[in-house]
């Protein structure tokens, strides 16, 4: 697919989406669009730097909740604006994943031992903000509810949803603009094969820390979108492994390194787990043991992701692994 | 053009380099030789910054590059490839030379505007669209080859271009890296294919248990005993030389 093909695409299925809240009058069915664009959201965070940088990260809670604490923080224990807060968590997270960047990449850590120490971050963040006073330890944070737009609380979905539309759409714009850049291509080099990459003056260190930069701000935005939506906040949301878990999930399923497939695979995977709700019933954990039959049988059979399978059906690459092509990819 | 001075590397209780010193001029194309296991493909490793040299000192455009990375000395415009092909697989063919072309290229449509021309000039624009993962060892060398010449280097190492490849498949490469050396690009390769080392280079250097043991035009170095034992051991030169007085 030509790149101007993909920007128009893109540019077609937001509008799309961007009629939902115009045809769904439904507060519940618009939160499964929510939810879904802020999957995608997360997801597509994680697909910079697992998916198109092939660096697997374990611990993308990490940011997300990183985003989330910043700007509860701010609010509860300094009063400043959300909006500000927005800002300052995004910036935050990236810091975090600069820090953390620097410190597998510089000891060139890659594979599995990177997605273990991203893990180990994680599970230190989590338990820090367990234990200390100002992120309201184990009891968690509340956001004071005063619903107002200056505020980042909206009383209709409707506006909440316009929010995290726009925040996607810049994450995929992003990503687009990745696919189409000297960044990009630097990027799959380095994931397809870090020696050749570094051989034709690649500088690998510098890529991966500016692919995990991005991918944890947009992943810290993701985690303040959640803060200001539901207004509560404990380690166990922020810090803990489902947020991991979910945001590795959505871009495995939808196809890794590709610019769709975040947005496949949250589809799919709320569309699932709202199914099995209407079928099974709110059983707890159902819905963690479908995702891992899921995740299963999409590794072993679909390796290319939902993406990979689309364009096979109208006749591109057959769906073969990408993971097999580069050395050091987990 | 490049100069390495008393070069010594050791893995362990294997010395794989000792005390190299060579000297590659501008323009032409020098080749390195050495029968296997020599420590020349070590030798490419570090120059190109790979690896680090235990002492001695590379200097490349009369600066000092040693312990520099990789990436920092591709940057000054000497480029490797590698003995065992390494493309980006799952990625085209084009956009496996546009990542040598963003080297000196931001822009995303001129790189692969580059690449294109690129291909041409090595024999692959046919198979621009193709993944470089499926393409057969001979497509692999000539990638490696295009890859490195994208980046508009001044001096490329080739590792062993031509080993894997069948007589009519060296015959069509050869012009290739005749072609390279006239658009002014100096030439470092490791050949074990004599025909090219012999119809190739000017000057060859030849490795042997990580030492140099002979320099000169390549037919004379192929004569040299020094040379022959080192290939086909010791005593043989002799051997040969009366063979050749009693025939002659």
């Amino acid at each position: 697919m030509k790149t101007d093909t993909k920007l128009l695409m893109l540019i077609v299925v937001f509008g799309l989406i961007g009629l939902a809240p115009v045809l769904i009058t439904q507060d519940s069915l618009l939160n499964i669009v929510i939810m879904t664009l802020y999957a995608a959201l997360l997801g597509q965070a994680w697909n910079i730097l697992g998916g198109y940088g092939g660096q697997v990260s374990f611990g993308h809670a990490a940011y997300f909740g990183t985003g989330a604490y910043t700007v509860a923080v701010l609010q509860v224990q300094f009063g400043i604006n959300p909006w500000i807060g927005l800002a300052v968590g995004g910036l935050a997270a990236a810091a975090v994943g600069a820090f953390i960047g620097f410190c597998t990449f510089r000891y060139g850590l890659r594979g599995s031992y990177f997605a273990l120490v991203t893990l180990a971050f994680a599970e230190v963040l989590r338990i820090l903000s367990n234990s200390v006073d100002f992120t309201g330890a184990g009891v968690g944070l509340l956001i004071p509810l005063e619903r107002s737009a200056a505020n980042f609380q909206f009383a209709s979905k409707a506006e909440f949803f316009w929010v995290i539309w726009v925040m996607t759409f810049a994450a995929f714009l992003t990503v687009w603009k990745i696919g189409n850049s000297r960044f990009g291509a630097q990027l799959t080099a380095v994931r397809d094969n870090e020696d050749a990459a570094r051989a034709l003056g690649v500088d690998a260190f510098r890529v991966k820390m500016g692919a995990i930069m991005l991918s944890g701000f947009f992943a810290g935005l993701a985690g303040v979108f959640y803060a200001q939506y539901f207004l509560y906040l404990d380690p166990h949301i922020a810090y803990g492994a489902a947020i991991s878990v979910e945001s590795l999930l959505v871009p495995i399923i939808g196809g890794m390194g590709t610019l769709f497939g975040p947005l496949l695979g949250a589809a799919f995977l709320h569309g699932l787990s709202e199914l099995s709700r209407a079928v099974i019933g709110d059983a707890p954990g159902v819905s963690l043991v479908l995702y891992g039959v899921l995740l299963v049988i999409m590794v072993l059979f679909v390796p290319r992701g939902l993406a990979g399978l689309m364009s096979h059906l109208r006749g591109g690459k057959p769906p073969v692994s990408r993971a097999g092509g580069g050395k050091g990819h987990a | 053009m490049l100069e390495i001075s008393s070069l010594c590397k050791s893995f362990g209780g294997l010395q794989a380099s000792q005390s190299v010193t060579l000297t590659v001029p501008q323009g032409g194309i020098t080749s390195l030789i050495g029968p296997n296991g020599a420590g020349k493909t070590t030798l490419f490793a570090l120059i190109t910054g790979f690896h680090r040299p235990d002492s001695g000192s590379v200097r490349f455009l009369g600066e000092d590059i040693t312990g520099l990375p990789p990436e920092a000395i591709a940057k000054r415009g000497m480029i490797r490839t590698f003995q065992t092909v390494q493309p980006f697989a799952g990625q085209t063919v084009r956009e496996n030379i546009a990542v040598g072309a963003h080297l000196k290229i931001r822009d995303r449509a001129q790189a692969l505007a580059k690449a294109e021309a690129v291909a041409r000039q090595v024999g692959l624009g046919d198979r621009l669209d193709m993944d470089a993962g499926s393409l057969t060892v001979a497509g692999r060398k000539r990638l490696e080859v295009a890859r490195a010449l994208a980046t508009d280097p001044k001096l490329i190492l080739f590792d062993e271009v031509l080993a894997g490849l069948n007589p009519s498949e060296i015959r069509d490469v050869i012009p290739v890296i005749n072609a390279i050396r006239d658009a002014g690009v100096t030439i470092l390769l490791i050949e074990h294919v004599m025909q090219a080392v012999m119809s190739l280079s000017d000057y060859t250097w030849v490795l042997n248990q990580g030492a140099i043991i002979a320099e000169g035009p390549p037919k004379d170095v192929v004569s040299d005993p020094h040379v022959i034992e080192a290939y086909l051991g010791k005593g043989m030169a002799e051997r040969i030389a009366k063979r050749e007085a009693a025939s002659a």
